[in-house]
């Protein structure tokens, strides 16, 4: 009888697809995706429904964090020379006799976020920046209807930023709790502002809802 | 791992003394270490990146009156007030609080959601209509609102938001979340008062 031949095949397969798809997937995500930034305080969002995108322009950005410390940041993303910034240090310094050097003032324009109340402001500011980002803050001081910092600090960013659209962006943590929350909106309301943008990741409608149906419509 | 050698070596004619054949390699190479790599780092890029964008929530505020003329009246049948507790707990109440706290109930961020619908359509059921009726329409109407036929039917409809110092954030905004979801065109944030206080420490045995 004669025996059937097998043909010997190699038994790899040939990946040279498989490596071009990998890096293709990696490319795209490569190009798709921000890094996540560098943030002093981390502090997690919650989530809600709205659909508008942070917009990123001039704003006064109050972080709330987990132990419902307050923090500011200024971001202005047009004026890289930081002018603004400038007279918002120069307007705290003049209104609460801070006493602050050119070098303090420098240090306000580089540093990433101030939590600290005015007493320890000048102190704060005269750390290099390594031994700013390891020193814990004790965030602004909100929650005395008095003695509520934020209100100067609102103030000042208000006059620089005269003329100009400033953002009020209110970033709190899940379990912060709701007295800061309350103390940052009195400061806001003590400068006559009355719009704030609360930044939170987003959710989808819950369904069966209204807000559902009015976007299935 | 590496692609085995089938065939070449030894076989086929000679060439011959002296003459060395150059050994036949394959040029074959193994792709496997480098598919590897490729899904190594498209798990590394996963991880690290933030593929949604964080948003924004409006909120707006009125402005802060001392003068009780200025304060805003409201039909105390269509007010709904919730409060927020410790714990994730929600507190709610219809119209006034009764003294004796009879209408005081505990609920959660859960079962919130079905009383407010609930009391969203008992205020629409009840309503009369009246020459305001008609101002509302039209200005929905001008707004765009698509369901500016019924936009007068709610109106008498409050959802009056009492944190307590023991809410954390995170409620405070699945609070007005809710607002969004389930519609509520009014609704304020206020202070708590004492007496609500008192019927919710009550409640959370402190």
């Amino acid at each position: 009888m004669p025996s059937v031949k097998i043909p010997r095949k190699s038994t790899d397969t040939d990946m040279t697809p498989f490596v071009d798809i990998a890096f293709l997937i990696l490319s795209f995500f490569i190009m798709a995706t921000k890094f996540k930034p560098d943030e002093p305080v981390k502090v997690e969002t919650p989530k809600s429904v709205s659909a508008d995108l942070l917009e990123e322009n001039n704003a006064l950005l109050i972080t709330i964090d987990n132990e419902s410390k307050v923090y500011i940041n200024i971001n202005d993303v047009k004026d890289k020379a930081k002018a603004s910034l400038k007279s918002v240090i120069d307007g705290i310094d003049k209104s609460r006799n801070l006493g602050l050097t050119d070098a303090e003032k420098m240090s306000f324009l580089q540093a990433p976020v101030i939590g600290v109340p005015f007493a320890n402001l000048k102190g704060y500011l005269a750390l290099t920046p390594e031994q700013q980002a390891s020193l814990k803050q004790p965030g602004i001081p909100v929650l005395d209807s008095l003695n509520n910092e934020l209100v100067w600090w609102v103030d000042e960013a208000k006059k620089a930023f005269a003329g100009t659209k400033l953002l009020y962006l209110i970033k709190g943590d899940n379990d912060s709790k709701y007295p800061a929350f309350e103390g940052v909106i009195n400061a806001l309301r003590k400068n006559e502002e009355f719009k704030y943008h609360l930044i939170t990741s987003q959710e989808g409608a819950p369904e069966g809802t209204e807000l559902y149906k009015l976007r299935n419509q | 791992m590496a692609s085995i050698d089938s065939g070449g070596g030894d076989s086929g004619h000679k060439k011959g003394p002296g003459v060395k054949k150059a050994k036949k390699l394959s040029t074959r190479v193994d792709m496997t270490p480098m598919v590897d790599l490729g899904f190594l780092l498209i798990t590394f890029f996963i991880f690290t990146a933030t593929m949604e964008s964080p948003t924004t929530m409006d909120l707006n505020v009125p402005k802060k009156t001392d003068d009780e003329k200025d304060e805003t009246k409201v039909k105390q049948s269509g007010a709904l007030t919730v409060m927020l507790g410790k714990d994730n707990n929600v507190y709610f109440y219809e119209g006034e609080l009764a003294p004796d706290g009879s209408n005081f109930q505990s609920s959660s961020f859960k079962d919130i959601r079905a009383e407010i619908i609930r009391k969203k359509q008992e205020v629409i059921r009840t309503h009369n209509h009246d020459a305001k009726c008609e101002e509302l329409k039209a200005k929905a109407k001008e707004r765009g609102d698509k369901n500016w036929e019924t936009a007068d039917l709610d109106r008498d409809f409050l959802v009056v938001i009492k944190p307590t110092a023991n809410a954390t954030y995170k409620n405070t905004v699945d609070i007005l979340d809710e607002m969004t979801i389930n519609a509520v065109k009014r609704f304020a944030m206020v202070e708590i008062s004492e007496a609500e206080k008192a019927f919710i420490t009550a409640t959370e045995g402190q």
